[in-house]
């Protein structure tokens, strides 16, 4: 129980920092905000190398192996399309 | 030794996360806080691999192989205009990973002792509904947004209480879950099987412009889903950097629903909403008040103009008339004529959707106003032109209040002196109801494509 208790913490501190850093976003920057937090969610992808990579049985591993790779089209593609967005933001002249 | 590396490495990329995600607040500062987070990402996976429960790396690279190939042939080849539904789809991959990697926790490995704890059965139930919830509802908003189906509201009789008997069934069977650890397994797949059901009838009932809606609230869901699954793994950078995007994707469909003056609740589950009885007919509004201009006779009312706005909304986007605006723009600020763009938060289908369509044209972020800034500017502005926009410029939103548009902020382009409306014809938008903006003295309709619309205009003032 108590180390469950360490874990909430953890995340609802990590929820306080999140809504500080993000209510100052832009509204202008709102969809890279959206696909770059997508990307970062795609952090299911270490537990997904462990389950992969771990060979408990061929089920786990074959789980694993499609859970990487959604995962990985996910952090890839979703940091790649954000900085693509983000470097057609410019300034005047 | 090991694991502490491990550990040390997840909290670096934690922070390393918080700092991305704070680079985001400025334009100047973007681009290099998406690489922090990409940076982060990473060292976690690099780190992971030296993981000691791992025994075999070919199916982990071969998986990253093809996972990062697919994901970079798509964020390359990918147009602007289809943005939106790419989102969701990525939104929906993540979900999808939380499911599949919970299950596996669940099936065997990464659990300590085999006696399933209660905190470890409960995450995995929650990572399974959310996640499950998450592939499907973002496959459907996928589906609206490529049109491969209807992108109206789609419901039957009885939805509303379809959907609270299976979200009791998946809290039945998670509570199974936890009570049973030793089919665990089975009641995981069987609740996983509900949440499908329920992540599609969630949104098929959700309609074209309340897709911002749902696309933040989906990118919350994904964030939450790892968190859970981190619960499951115990497992602190999952659950800080779930944490992150849940409240980013929460913070983004408060402002989407502010924008449409709804509540969450009438956006998810009002469907399209009962159908009001309007209080005036198309026919009533429009009858012999509309009037038509050609490119020709629109292009002298910017002789003599000093400040011009342009009004973005989905038309645009799905002329794909971005450049042609931008072209028109430049013709204008040659002349030295003022040119801004007024940008509701909920034109298009995702937050912000306007504002990459206008970046990729090559236009200044400085030059795009949000409505707070705009509105004020409208009684001085002289030409406005609306593109492909209806709802967020309808003033019965302000004039009516029994509309079902009143009390939402909209764009007053009707102060300005003259509006230019460019529109395929009259048809009503999302809310269904007439626009009095288009039958008003001091507006003129441009019936026609948006893009093929606005560079006759431009040919038309260069001849003049």
């Amino acid at each position: 129980m108590e180390a469950l208790l360490t874990r909430l913490t953890i995340f609802v501190l990590a929820v306080f920092a999140g809504f500080e850093v993000i209510t100052k976003i832009p509204p202008t920057l709102h969809t890279p905000l959206m696909s770059g937090a997508n990307a970062i969610s795609g952090i299911t992808i270490v537990g997904a190398i462990v389950a992969a990579g771990a060979q408990e049985s061929l089920l786990t591993t074959v789980l694993g192996f499609i859970a990487v790779v959604c995962a990985s089209i996910n952090v890839v593609g979703g940091f790649l399309v954000t900085h693509r967005m983000l470097a057609m933001f410019r300034r005047k002249g | 030794m090991r694991t502490t590396l491990i550990v040390g490495t997840y909290l670096l990329a934690s922070a390393l996360f918080i700092l991305g995600l704070k680079g985001l607040t400025h334009p100047r500062t973007a681009v290099r806080g998406n690489l922090l987070g990409a940076l982060g990402m990473f060292l976690a996976v690099v780190v992971t691999l030296v993981d000691r429960r791992i025994v075999d790396w070919t199916v982990i690279l071969a998986g990253l192989v093809v996972g990062s190939a697919l994901g970079a042939i798509v964020a390359t080849k990918i147009q602007m205009t289809a943005m939106p539904q790419l989102v969701a789809l990525f939104n929906g991959l993540g979900g999808a990973a939380s499911v599949l990697v919970a299950g596996a926790a669940l099936m065997g490995f990464g659990l300590s002792e085999k006696s399933l704890a209660l905190q470890y059965a409960a995450a995995s139930a929650v990572a399974g509904l959310i996640g499950a919830v998450t592939f499907w509802g973002s496959l459907v908003a996928f589906g609206k947004l490529q049109v491969l189906i209807p992108e109206r509201a789609m419901s039957f009789t009885g939805q509303r209480v379809f959907n609270a008997v299976l979200a009791v069934l998946a809290l039945g069977l998670g509570a199974a879950l936890i009570v049973s650890p030793e089919s665990s397994g089975t009641w995981y797949w069987a609740l996983v099987g509900v949440a499908t059901v329920l992540g599609v009838s969630l949104v098929m009932p959700i309609g074209g412009a309340d897709m911002p809606v749902v696309i933040a609230l989906l990118n919350s869901y994904s964030g939450l889903a790892a968190a859970a699954t981190g619960f499951v793994l115990m497992n602190n950078v999952l659950i800080i950097a779930g944490a992150l995007v849940g409240a980013s994707g929460l913070i983004l469909t408060r402002i989407m629903c502010q924008a449409m003056n709804r509540s969450l609740t009438a956006v998810l589950f009002g469907g399209a909403g009962p159908p009001t009885e309007m209080k005036m007919t198309a026919d009533e509004v429009y009858g012999g008040k509309v009037k038509s201009a050609t490119p020709d006779e629109v292009a002298l009312l910017f002789d003599g103009a000093r400040r011009v706005v342009m009004v973005p909304g989905y038309g645009m986007a799905v002329a794909q008339a971005q450049h042609a605006v931008a072209e028109l723009a430049d013709w204008l600020e040659a002349r030295g004529i003022e040119v801004e763009y007024a940008i509701h938060p909920v034109a298009g289908r995702m937050p912000g959707h306007m504002n990459v369509l206008l970046a990729e044209a090559d236009i200044p972020y400085e030059k795009l106003k949000d409505l707070d800034t705009i509105n004020p500017t409208f009684e001085q502005t002289d030409v406005v032109l609306v593109n492909g926009a209806n709802d967020i410029v309808n003033p019965l939103a302000r004039t009516d209040s029994s509309s079902i548009i009143a009390g939402m902020p909209i764009l007053d382009v009707d102060k300005a002196r003259t509006v230019v409306v460019v529109k395929r014809s009259l048809a009503p938008g999302f809310a269904g109801i007439p626009n009095p903006l288009f039958a008003a003295d001091n507006t003129l309709m441009m019936f026609g494509d948006g893009k093929k619309m606005v560079l006759e205009l431009i040919a038309a003032l260069k001849s003049t």
